[in-house]
């Protein structure tokens, strides 16, 4: 088996992308995930790849969308109020249709916000954040060594459907060192033959572009984007159950926060109280078939998030509203303890909503 | 199952992290499952700093301490802040040359060590959290004092491998230390 070594998240998801054959990361740095950029400055320039601290975030999600139009898989990464700077070049790679991967380690928002965790960019992640109808497929790590799987499966993801995959972290999981292995696998290589890579006069040149001035054109690729995007839904939903066999009352959270739900989770089973725990690990698509089948066994669904109650949406529209949904919350890059999860478990259970 | 749970707080420059991540290796080699989490606000540039360690046998779930087993408290801020909430039969290392106030419970185990005093004696005045670490060990059997020497060659740079020396010292300190 391979050495379990520690590392902390963000390195493990630099040191995954360049294991995933990554070898172009355009950045600018922001607390906290700047060792991202810090160990690609590194290892970069040892192993002939690419590592460029853009002048501002916009300039470098505009030299992503340029590497990736060249064939290239390339990843930026920043924290929240970087990824609304990205926004408007997310939106530009999602219309021209081009794979990319960019990395997010939230920070407690809006505006400048601190510094502190958060997980209150999920809208900005799943239904937007750019302009226009697109969508990226965002996967939420909850561990060390789910940063690193997440990033090399983003970067398959992001080629295989020629779109952006956002891997959707915070702080804490940014920060902390957890053991970790890495599993020695040549990437794999998907054909890009629509990349700009020079005709050699031998083919007729390509476009990477996204402006279509005609409404008929422009209504077929989004027809057309959204066929692929179906196929994403149908296909590529990830989640993970804990004690959810017999359970009553179902937890969502992801990420950082599913980690202190089980601890809660664990403990409100030690007193008795049937419930378990269901974690997205794609964000978008939402895990929207487990949830609606667990509705029709479960009494009650609590979504604990650090944000003011926004994957809270998505689980009343996967669970179509059969049963309540609670919101247990913190904001601002303040986390939940286990015991406030647990008394809004012993809450759900006693049929207070 | 075992799990501990370690706070370590200070001030920055006092090595609370560098601790921190000793004991998380320690650990790895023991193979246990480990968790560490920095305070990474601006508390580490000058203030008060702070480490959260899990060491268990089984699957580590929230890495936030909210009721440590372990505290090691290097100045008194932090001793004030964290003192009630350590578990009961929990224990406390005080470095006792920085912190005057004495703890008022029955309920944990209390070490007063003078760590800063001895550190600023032997010569190796930066590295009192390695002595409270030394002593540590010698009181944990999960983690025992065998290959300390084996982690501190993996923390410790090649550039800086007189520090090598000088942390196992420290440690060898603590582990010998007695009231």
């Amino acid at each position: 088996m391979a050495e379990r070594i520690l590392m902390k998240g963000n390195e493990a998801i630099a040191e995954a992308a360049i294991r995933a054959g990554c070898r172009h990361y355009f950045g600018y740095p922001i607390t906290p995930q700047t060792e991202i950029a810090a160990y690609m400055a590194k290892k970069m320039p040892k192993i002939g790849g690419v590592f460029l601290q853009a002048e501002s975030e916009i300039a470098s999600i505009n030299m992503v969308y340029g590497a990736s139009a060249a064939g290239l898989r390339v990843m930026t990464s920043s924290s929240s109020p970087g990824i609304s700077l990205k926004a408007e070049g997310l939106s530009y790679i999602a219309g021209s249709d081009i794979p990319a991967l960019v990395v997010n380690v939230q920070r407690g928002g809006p505006g400048l916000g601190g510094i502190q965790p958060s997980q209150s960019d999920y809208f900005q992640a799943t239904k937007g954040g750019g302009h226009g109808d697109y969508r990226m497929i965002v996967l939420a790590p909850a561990s060390v060594q789910e940063m690193a799987s997440l990033t090399i499966k983003g970067f398959d993801l992001a080629d295989k459907y020629s779109m952006t995959t956002m891997i959707l972290a915070d702080g804490t999981i940014g920060q902390m060192m957890e053991p970790i292995t890495f599993e020695d696998a040549e990437p794999t290589v998907y054909e890009k033959p629509w990349a700009l890579t020079g005709t050699e006069c031998k083919r007729k040149h390509n476009v990477v572009n996204s402006l279509y001035l005609k409404p008929d054109e422009l209504e077929k690729k989004n027809f057309e984007r959204f066929e692929k995007y179906a196929e994403i839904e149908k296909n590529e939903a990830m989640w993970e159950e804990y004690m959810m066999e017999d359970a009553e009352i179902c937890v969502v959270a992801f990420g950082i926060t599913s980690r202190i739900a089980k601890n809660a989770v664990a403990e409100a089973r030690k007193a008795g109280i049937k419930v378990g725990l269901i974690r997205p690990i794609t964000l978008w698509p939402f895990p929207t078939e487990v949830l609606r089948a667990a509705a029709d066994k479960v009494k009650a669904f609590i979504s604990v998030e650090l944000s003011m109650g926004q994957m809270i949406e998505d689980v009343k529209l996967a669970t179509e509203s059969k049963k309540p949904v609670t919101l247990c919350n913190r904001a601002g890059g303040m986390i939940p303890t286990p015991d406030e999860v647990l008394s809004a478990i012993q809450k759900a259970e006693k049929g207070e909503f | 199952m075992k799990t501990t749970e370690i706070l370590i707080a200070g001030f920055g420059g006092q090595g609370i992290l560098f601790s921190g991540k000793f004991l998380a290796y320690k650990g790895l080699l023991e193979e246990l499952q480990v968790s560490w989490l920095p305070s990474y606000g601006p508390e580490m540039r000058g203030g008060t700093a702070n480490c959260n360690v899990i060491l268990s046998d089984t699957p580590v779930g929230s890495p936030i301490i909210t009721a440590p087993n372990v505290l090691i408290a290097m100045n008194l801020p932090s001793l004030e802040k964290y003192v009630d909430s350590v578990v009961a039969g929990g224990q406390i290392y005080v470095d006792s040359s920085l912190i005057d106030l004495k703890v008022e419970r029955d309920d944990v185990e209390v070490f007063y060590i003078p760590a800063t005093q001895i550190a600023k004696e032997e010569g190796i005045a930066t590295l009192a959290n390695m002595i409270i670490v030394g002593h540590l060990l010698e009181n944990h059997p999960e983690l025992s004092f065998d290959g300390a020497e084996t982690v501190v060659d993996k923390l410790v740079p090649p550039k800086k491998a007189a520090l090598k020396d000088l942390n196992m010292k420290a440690l060898s300190l603590g582990k010998n230390y007695k009231k």
